[in-house]
């Protein structure tokens, strides 16, 4: 099974290699959106070091949310998610495979990158290390809870919006969570609360939505 | 003498049934907003700090308990029908969301029209607020899933399991919110301790509640009626039906 599920990752990861432009991509949007907001609010370095944060974690969000689509549709299109459906092992493990090798292409070099752009808004290096750590617990939930309404809109028209539709609400406690941890690291209050609790989501979404997703493929292949 | 218990999980029984309780509900609904409304502007006090414009609450506070519980029932009917494989669960789960919503958004706005005389603004940025408009948005997405997607069975069990996924995350959601800010006055009606308003006012509330209860019931029903023979309209009873009624 490990073997199988180590399988499923590699494949995904080639993939990916193969049309690496899909993962630049989704990286130029997230560093274009950022960029967009000292354009549209002001350069007034103590707003952005107060906004930066936020606008890290919405960017960031919109940015994986734009990556959801590519998650399941190639392999619904070819008809390799019906084999791997018929395959031996479960389908909630598969899914867990490939959410995590989703995230390592569309996730973590949001992570990898986000360092540089906070340095665009004047973040200080404590407050910096909060955020990348923020990041890199909460990406995975995004691309976790986004494995469902991926595989819940497999197929249908106009699948990307209803996508950000379903998906948007879904991510709130995230982002609220996520961006308040550098927030109460710059008013001195420390951001562990907000990391442990971003760790539990990580937690609770990795246990639970995979199998939540695989329900809601055989709903959608059926 | 055995019970059926499943007599009316078919379409063909539910339907009569359903038409006969959304009348009876219909009328008792009429009444008691009748009732409620007479209590609420003509027999409640006047609030000593808030004047007249308290009295939205009449409304206000009703529709938000239904807008919460009926996102619960809905994921009731869902979780039934992703449980049992039950044509009918999916039925009521569709026809709900649109009260749902309905009452969601009564809450917000009745809201935002309160919050101008006391806050002094239309609109901010406080838990109850905010995790109220995001059920908005939850019940909008089951609702476009189901729209989008034309065959039935498949609507009804993914628009299901979005439902089950939303109700886990309502109470994340409202604790992530109320942690993040809060500005809204504390519940003024709660089990655990006695109420801090007048019996007259925690009436007219109570029967508007009922008013709006009775009046869901009603609604669910009818369009639960519809759907049904939307669904059905290949079978013999709901072509006997549409014989009948033209």
């Amino acid at each position: 099974m490990v073997a199988a599920l180590r399988c499923v990752i590699v494949r995904d990861l080639r993939l990916a290699a193969r049309r690496s432009s899909d993962v630049m991509t989704v990286v130029l949007f997230f560093v274009i959106v950022v960029s967009l907001f000292p354009l549209g609010i002001g350069a007034e370095p103590k707003l952005l070091r107060t906004v930066a944060p936020g606008v890290l974690w919405v960017a960031a969000l919109l940015a994986s949310m734009l990556a959801l689509g590519r998650m399941f549709a190639a392999d619904h299109a070819d008809g390799t998610l019906e084999q791997m459906m018929l395959g031996a092992t479960p389908l909630g493990l598969v899914v867990a495979a490939r959410v995590f090798a989703h995230w390592l292409v569309s996730g973590l070099p949001l992570v990898l990158i986000s360092p540089v752009l906070a340095l665009q808004f004047d973040l200080s290096q404590e407050l910096l290390g909060v955020v990348v750590l923020s990041l890199a617990l909460g990406t995975p939930v995004l691309s976790l809870i986004g494995a469902i309404g991926a595989a819940l809109t497999l197929g249908l028209r106009g699948a990307g919006t209803l996508l950000s539709l379903l998906v948007l609400p879904l991510y709130v406690p995230v982002l609220i969570i996520g961006a308040g941890a550098a927030e109460a690291a710059a008013s001195g209050l420390g951001g562990h609360a907000q990391l442990l609790l971003l760790g539990a989501m990580l937690i609770f979404a990795g246990a639970f939505a995979p199998w939540a997703a695989a329900v809601a493929l055989r709903i959608s292949v059926e | 003498m055995s019970i059926n218990w499943f007599k009316y999980s078919s379409p063909q029984t539910f339907f009569p049934l359903a038409g006969r309780l959304a009348l009876g509900f219909g009328a008792l609904a009429v009444l008691a907003c009748a009732a409620g409304l007479y209590l609420g502007f003509f027999v409640a006090p006047t609030d000593a700090q808030q004047g007249e414009s308290y009295r939205i609450i009449f409304i206000h506070v009703p529709a938000a308990w239904m807008s919460m519980f009926l996102y619960v029932v809905m994921a009731f009917w869902a979780g039934l029908g992703l449980a049992f494989n039950t044509r009918l669960s999916g039925m009521m789960a569709s026809a709900i969301a649109p009260t749902g919503a309905l009452f969601t958004f009564i809450a917000l706005w009745t809201g935002s029209l309160w919050g101008k005389p006391a806050w002094g603004t239309w609109w901010v940025w406080d838990a109850r607020l905010t995790s109220e408009l995001i059920l908005l948005f939850l019940y909008f997405g089951f609702m476009a899933l189901q729209a989008a997607i034309d065959d039935p069975r498949r609507a009804d069990k993914a628009g299901a399991l979005l439902a089950l996924v939303g109700v886990v995350n309502v109470p994340i959601i409202y604790f992530s919110v109320k942690w993040w800010n809060t500005l809204h006055q504390g519940a003024s009606v709660s089990l655990t301790k006695a109420p801090t308003m007048a019996a007259t006012m925690l009436a007219g509330m109570l029967v508007m509640s009922f008013a709006f209860w009775f009046y869901s019931i009603a609604a669910v029903l009818l369009r639960a009626r519809c759907i049904m023979l939307e669904r059905e309209r290949s079978s013999d009873w709901a072509a006997q039906y549409a014989r009948g009624a033209a």
